[in-house]
Order: C-alpha cells, then structure tokens, then sequence
C-alpha cells in the first residue's frame, strides 16, 4: 500500500476511527523520542516535595519519591508501547503461523497443534507468565518473550477458527487442484482473506499485553527499577491514590488513551468496506 | 373506480453511490393487484423485484429512499393517520423467503414457530392458530399434517421446510403474501411438489400475493398477472397467458427466449477411438475408510463413464445425488475407493500428490458459485496470472499480453484484469473463473454446476461461450448440473445419477423420447414448462407402491420412489443394465417394451 494510499483510507475513517488513529500516532511518537524530550533524567529526584501537584517545573506533578512524572511517563511509554509491539508481532506470527499449518497441514498436524494450544490456554495466562518469569528471571528480552508466548494459544485459536473456513472454499481446493503446495496456499490463497479479523484480534490482544505487562510490574516481576512502564508507575505510586495524585492519574490515562485509541483504530479500519 | 387492494403508484427506490450521486434503482414503477390475485414481479438479477416486493412492506435496504404512494389493503406506505405498512409487515403483510432452512430456529419445534406470528399479533388463540396451521399443513400436503409440527426443522427437508414457511405466512390470513423466489433453492422433483401446494392454499385461502422470480415458466404456474421488469422500470405488464404467447415488449422476448435454452451447434465427435478420459466402476465417500475399503458415508457406487476429446458429457441428478463427488474424483481431490480415473489411457494417481503437474494441467475444474470461487484477495490478472506462471512460466510482457488474450477469449475487456474479483458481477465472475481453467490450456473441464447460480439471460449468454470454446479449442467438458434443459442444450452425452448410482447413460437424442428410466421420466417431467396449465397436469402418475421401503444398496436405489416399481422382482434383487434400441443404457427391471408403454 501506497503513502498516498494510507492517506486515502485515513480519511475513509469514520470520526472514532480519527480519534483513535491520533491516539495511537501520538503514543508512537512519544515512543520514539519520549526520552530525548523529557526535562529531566527518569530517575533523578528532582522535586523536594512528593505528590506534587501540577506546577511550571513539573507539569505531571512529582511522584512518591518526588521524580518528575512527566519524564518517567515520557521513558516509561517507550517499555509499554515497544514491548508490547514486539512481544504482540512475536505472538501473531507465531500463532497464525501455526494456524496456517494446522489448515493447510495433515491432518495429525492440526490435532497435534490444536491438542497442544488447548493445553497452553487452559493455564491462567498471569499465572503462566508467573512461572515463567519466576523461572528464567525478568530480562527485557525474558519479558518479552514470555509474555509473547502467553500470548500464542489465543491467536492460534482465532485464527485456526478463520484458516480452516476458508481453507474449505472453492478457491483454495481450485488452487489445491491445480498443484499448488501447501506454502502457496496458506501465504497466497487464505492469509491475505484473514488480515482483517486477525487485525481486530490482534488489537485486542495489544491491549492485554499492556495489562499483562502492567500486571507483572505491579506485581514486581515485570520491568525492574529504576526502568518502569506505564503499569509500574501506577503500581509505584498506589499510595497516592487516596489523594488523587497525579502521579497515579497522569500514567492511568497514559494506558487508557494507548488502549482505548487502539483498539478505536482497529474496529474503525476493519468494519469499513475499504480493504 | 373502486379502491384496488394493493396500489401502488410511481414507486422510487433511490440509493446513493460511493460517489454521493444518486441511483434509482427502482424506477417510477406503478401497479394494482386485486383481492384474490397473484402478481408476479419477473426479471434478471439486478432488475429490482426483491426491491420492490420489500417496499410493498415498508421496508428499504439500509441506504435505500423509497418515494412514490403505496397502500396495501387500508395500510399507506408513509401510515399519515392510518397503519403504517411497516406496522403490518409480519401480520397483515407477511414474506415467504428462499431459504426457509436459514429462517427457522433450529432449536425449537416448528408449530410454535408457525404459530408465532399470530400469537404475537394477537389474531387468534393458540388452540385456533393450531387448528389453523394442522388445516394449513394439510393444504400444504404435507405428510401427518396433525403430527409434522412437533418435528425440528432439521427432520424435515428442504422442500417441506419452505411448505412450512409458507403456513407461517398465512397463519395471520393476511392481506398480502410475498414470496421471494421460494422454490429457486430446491429440486426441480421437490418444486413441482412445492408450487402445487403452494398454488392450491393460495386458492383456498383466497391470499393476495406477490410472486417474485426470475423463472418465467414457474410463475406461470403460480400468477394471474406478471410484471416484467428491467433495470427497476416495467418493460410489460400484463395476463400470464398474454405474456407467454403474445409479448409485446423485445425484453420479454428475449426472456422467454432464454427460459428454454437451444442446443447449441457442436463439433462433430470425430475419431472414436481411445476415449479422453475415461471412469471405470468408481466407488468413493466421505470420512475414514473401513477394512473392507468402504467409507463412513459412501456416496459413489461403480459410476462409469467415458469422455471422448472434444465431447461434452453431462452429468445430472437431484441435489445430493453426488455429481459434485463425481468431479472431485476426476479432479484427485478425493481418493476413490475402488476404481480408476485414467486419461489417454493411462490411469492416473487417486489423489493429487501421486498426479504429474502436466496431469493436473490438462484436467481443471470449475466450480458453480463464482463467489467463493474465485479468492477475493486476487485481482483478475494475478488469478490467471498466477495459473500461466505455474504451468506454463510465462512471465514479464508475455503474461500481460496471454492474461489479455484470455479475457478476449470470454469477452471480458482488459481493463478488468487489474479489478478485484468482488467488484465483478454474477456472470463477469463465471467467465473469469471459467478464463482461469482455459489459462492452463487443458483437454477437459469439470464444469460443476456452472450456469446454476447465474439468471435465465447470463446462463444463456454463459452456455453460448462454453459451446464456442469448445468449437474452437476443442476442449471437452463434463457438464455437471441439476437442470435437464441446461444439459441438454450443451451435452451430446448425458448420466443421470440417482444417489451415487448411474440409472441412465445415452446420447442426448435418445433423452427426448421415452424409452427412459423411471427416475429420468421424473426429472424431465418435472421442468416446468411455459404454459399456464402445466402444474395441473404433473405428477399423477398415481401411487408409488413401495414407499413404505427404506431405501436399500441391495435393491434399486429409486424404488421407495418409483410409481412403476414390479412387486417380486423391484422389491427382491438388482436391477440389471438394460440396454434400449436407441443406445442408451438403463438400470432398471422393466423391459425396454414395458418403459416405452408405461411413458407413452
Ligand atoms: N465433505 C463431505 N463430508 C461428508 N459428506 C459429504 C461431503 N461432501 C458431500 N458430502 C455428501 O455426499 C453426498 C453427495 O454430495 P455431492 O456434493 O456430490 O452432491 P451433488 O450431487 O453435487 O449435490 P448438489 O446438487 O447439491 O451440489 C451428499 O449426501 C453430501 O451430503
Ligand atoms: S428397477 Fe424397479 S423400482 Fe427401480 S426404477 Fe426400475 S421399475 Fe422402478
Ligand atoms: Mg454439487
């Protein structure tokens, strides 16, 4: 697809749609250069005064060791957005990969593949993450990792569910017909016809990789100080919440308004007729 | 002039295109029908029937404007004072859909789906609105009409779940009933069975209908008066019987023309010799394979049948009677369990891993509904595209310049190789899923149900282009279709299979006279003809005398529904493999004499 192409399906979007393509524009932005733009280093105990409220020098306020909020939030976007993009892309093609072998496949593949995945979900996912971190420790790349594959049976499911339906349609027995071997018919006869439900499905799942990721940070097995993601600065910060501190509203929305704008984005761009 | 019952006047369905200009797709349409008629609304996809037979309850498709003054018993389209025609849909004005499978609740008894609508509209009791359904039923001829209600929909069949939605329809004794192309899902055998019910409780009750199809010969059965419609305005309105004989308008001409296609000049079958391909006692099913070499649901039993080069084989039978099975076979995309495929004598692999790719080239297959057909992801130029680059590599300048040849070739300009596939219409879609087969330049396509889908106009124009290739490329086809007219007007050989069994196998020629199978008789008889008073005279061949029988593999299959089945010899052993003066082979227990004399 073209830039102008893009171009031409944004402005297609209906408003909501609008709201959450600049959300979601926004946050990657602040990912990008969040950290170079912030006043002060994330860790620096710049404020005297703990849950401060909203002043020239600190416009988020400080939190409860008196660090300026809005750097921490403006490091701590980069973690939450860049791991869960990575960890939501190591996840889908993982999963649909094998959703693919499963409908394309023998069919002991899929039994075995499915068997497998039915497994994997039946374990609570935190709990899951929590053995696992709790066994390999909590690198960045650990983290990431892990909660990726925490990830996989969910994404396997949909898209088994959508590969096998249409693995079943005329075109694909035509091309299975005509010769064609398996990796051409799952790249090239069935993949490109579930980009769009696989899209929605993995907007959603963005969404909980950020909770989960938050989750595992609350909890102290995610990100490990001084580093934070948007989930530890309002785990950091819970004893401010009696008093409305910003330190806990500011990066709250932080990961409301990322969740939100993406998954506005996604229902807007996959209900339209536009492909 | 007395108030006529249903009046309808400069009738407007407006939508808006992509672009924001406007589209009428119904067009200053103005009619009456009155009490106790039925009116058919007729017409090629696209003509705006369903359009209008929806306006008449208020309805507009999401987008859709009506205008224009409708009123419907006391009901007005816009309601000022009166009722709504909204208000009465369901009640006064009631809708008799397509597909009655996809309209009932699988999960509860149909009698309180039937009665529901009067119960909810309060128009009787529910001990009245049973009595009235058991009464319905019976009008509807349906077998134990006191008992049939307490079924689930899925213990009834497709033409006895349409007889139902019909009584769902008149339970509230409306004022109008809509019928949206009700028997076009169904067997050709089950439609007789449905028009004539549906034709005498429309009488009985007195109902003022709407009939809406695209098939001249069955609302002649069905209609007193038929609208002709094109492209959303009315091109003729008059009496069935003036429109049949006298029409006055070259549209209904060319409708009428297209409602029993010709046959189509063919190649003369040169050199007999080696047949092309060739079928020898194919047993096959689906799911697992037992140790005796039988699947878990067999469909096929010892079906032969030979395709000389160039010929045009047709293979017809009633839904289910496994002619798709047949082509899947052929196809290797399913194994047979006993039998073989060979092509230029030379048996071919059961399944698609053991065939050559030059084997798979000269044998491809079409299927019937282009939509699904054809992946909706591709644009027409990677479809053929991607067939040339695979069996042919071509590629660069001389792939574009073949993919426009081929488009040439079914009459499609070129420009439409860079359109996706959904942009495309009904018959577009069948040509360029039929260029498709034609890219891998094969010596046979497996045609399954190709003209089907597609309206009396676009199957005529379809057929002509199938005739024509053949003609010129000398491809041969095995023609696969539920309808006899379409078979004949291609095939110069035709199978009639009859759940998985060949019954009947001849040149097309000897399908005009008896002698034939029972079964066939049935068939042909059962193609509605253009004339008022067809209906009347079907189906009274009398009582079928073993219908009691289940159906048995050590028996003739069509016993339970043959009405010239022998006691002592149908009912005790197989049938053998007559075959007749003409040439054609019948299974069957009668004698040629005895088949002759009973279809006389
Ligand atoms: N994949 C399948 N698994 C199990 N049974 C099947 C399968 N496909 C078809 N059948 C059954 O095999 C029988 C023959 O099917 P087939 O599709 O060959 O019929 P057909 O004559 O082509 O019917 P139609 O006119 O409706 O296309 C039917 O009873 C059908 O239910
Ligand atoms: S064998 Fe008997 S039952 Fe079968 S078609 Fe012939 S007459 Fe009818
Ligand atoms: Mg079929």
């Amino acid at each position: 697809m073209s830039v102008a192409g893009i171009i031409r399906g944004a402005r297609r979007l209906p408003l909501s749609g609008k709201i959450g393509l600049a959300l979601v524009i926004f946050w990657i932005i602040v990912a990008v250069i969040g950290p170079f733009i912030a006043p002060y280093p994330p860790g620096s105990f710049a404020n005297e005064e703990v849950f401060a409220g909203s002043s020239r020098q600190f416009w988020l306020g400080s939190d409860f060791l008196g660090r300026d909020v809005l750097s921490r939030l403006l490091s701590g976007a980069r973690f939450t957005v860049g791991l869960s993009v990575v960890a939501v892309a190591i996840a889908a093609s993982i999963g649909t990969g094998f959703a693919l072998t499963a409908a394309v496949g023998p069919r002991w593949v899929d039994e075995l593949l499915s068997r497998a995945m039915d497994t994997l979900i039946s374990i609570p996912s935190k709990i899951f993450a929590l053995v696992l971190v709790a066994a390999f420790g909590s690198s960045l790349v650990l983290l990431t990792l892990i909660i990726a594959i925490t990830y996989v049976p969910g994404n396997f499911r949909i898209a088994r569910s959508l590969a096998v339906g249409l693995a079943r349609l005329d075109y694909v027995e035509v091309a299975r017909a005509r010769g064609e071997g398996r990796l051409h018919l799952a790249l090239v006869e069935v993949l490109p016809n579930m980009i769009k439900p696989l899209f929605a499905d993995i907007g959603l799942r963005f969404v909980f990789i950020v909770l989960l990721l938050s989750g595992l940070s609350f909890l102290g097995l995610g990100l490990q100080p001084p580093d934070a993601d948007l989930g530890s600065l309002v785990r950091e910060n819970t004893s401010g919440l009696a008093e409305g501190a910003l330190a806990i509203i500011a990066p709250a929305v932080a990961i409301a308004s990322l969740t939100v704008g993406v998954n506005l984005l996604i229902d807007a761009a996959t209900q339209g007729k536009a492909h | 002039m007395e108030a006529q019952h249903v009046d309808v006047r400069n009738l407007c369905v407006t939508v808006r295109r992509p672009d924001g200009s406007d589209l009428r797709i119904v067009d200053e349409v103005s009619f009456t029908i009155a009490r106790g008629e039925v009116l058919a609304l007729i017409g090629e996809s696209g003509s705006g029937k369903t359009t209008i037979a929806l306006a008449l309850m208020g309805y507009a498709r999401s987008g859709a404007v009506i205008s224009g003054d409708i009123t419907v018993g006391d009901a007005t389209l816009g309601g000022n004072g009166k009722a709504s025609l909204a208000a009465q849909r369901g009640h006064r004005i009631t809708y008799v859909a397509q597909s009655a499978a996809a309209a009932f609740n699988p999960s509860r008894r149909v009698i309180e789906q039937v009665i529901e609508p009067a119960l909810i509209h309060g128009t009787a009791t529910a001990a009245e609105a049973r009595a009235h359904a058991v009464a319905l039923f019976e009008a509807l001829a349906l077998p134990d009409p006191a008992t049939i209600g307490s079924r689930y929909p899925h213990e009834l069949s497709g033409g006895q779940l349409q007889r139902l939605m019909a009584a769902m329809a008149l339970i509230t004794r409306p004022d109008l009933v809509i019928f949206d192309e009700p028997t076009t899902a169904l067997d050709v055998t089950t439609q007789v069975e449905v028009l004539q019910a549906f034709r005498k409780v429309v009488r009985e009750q007195g109902a003022t209908g709407v009939y809406v199809s695209h098939d001249l010969a069955v609302v002649a059965q069905m209609a007193d008066q038929i609208l002709v419609l094109n492209r959303g305005t009315v091109r003729e309105r008059n009496a069935v019987r003036a429109v049949l004989e006298t029409p006055a308008d070259d549209y209904t001409k060319t409708l009428l023309a297209a409602a029993r296609p010709v046959i189509k000049a063919a190649a003369p079958i040169t050199a007999v010799g080696k047949p092309l391909l060739s079928i020898e006692g194919i047993n096959a099913g689906y799911g697992p394979v037992d140790r005796n070499g039988r699947a878990a649901h067999p469909v096929l039993t010892d079906v032969s049948l030979q395709i000389g080069r160039g010929a045009a084989v047709g293979v017809i039978g009633e839904s289910g009677s496994g002619k798709s099975t047949v082509a899947r076979v052929v196809a290797g995309l399913l194994a047979p369990t006993a039998g073989t495929v060979s092509l230029d004598g030379q048996p071919l692999a059961a399944s698609l891993k053991g065939r050559t790719r030059e084997e798979l080239r000269r044998i491809q297959i079409v299927f019937q509904n282009a939509d699904v057909a054809l992946n909706p992801a591709h644009s027409v130029g990677e479809i053929l595209g991607r067939v040339l680059r695979f069996y042919h590599g071509t590629s660069g300048a001389a792939l574009n310049s073949r993919v426009a040849e081929l488009l040439d070739l079914i009459k499609l300009p070129a420009a439409i190789a860079d359109r996706r596939c959904d942009e495309l219409s009904g018959g577009q879609k069948q040509r360029v899923n039929l260029a498709r087969a034609l890219a891998a330049q094969p010596d046979v396509i497996l045609c399954d149900e190709v003209t089907s889908a597609l309206d009396t106009v676009v199957r005529e124009a379809i057929l002509e282009l199938l005739a024509e290739l053949r003609r010129d490329l000398g491809v041969a086809y095995l023609f696969i279709s539920h309808d006899i007219a379409t078979v004949k007007a291609l095939c110069d050989e035709i199978v009639v299979l009859y759940k998985g069994t060949r019954v009947e196998s001849g040149l097309r020629d000897t399908y005009a006279a008896p002698p034939f199978h029972p079964y066939t008789d049935l068939l042909i008889s059962s193609v509605p003809e253009l004339r008022t008073d067809w209906l009347s005279g079907v189906g009274s061949q009398g009582k079928v005398p073993f219908a009691h029988l289940p159906e048995s593999a050590d028996l003739c299959r069509f016993l339970p529904r043959c009405p010239v089945a022998i006691a002592g010899r149908c009912d005790v052993s197989l049938p053998p493999l007559r075959t007749m003066a003409a040439g054609n082979a019948v299974l069957c227990h009668r004698t040629e004499a005895e088949l002759a004399g009973e279809f006389a």
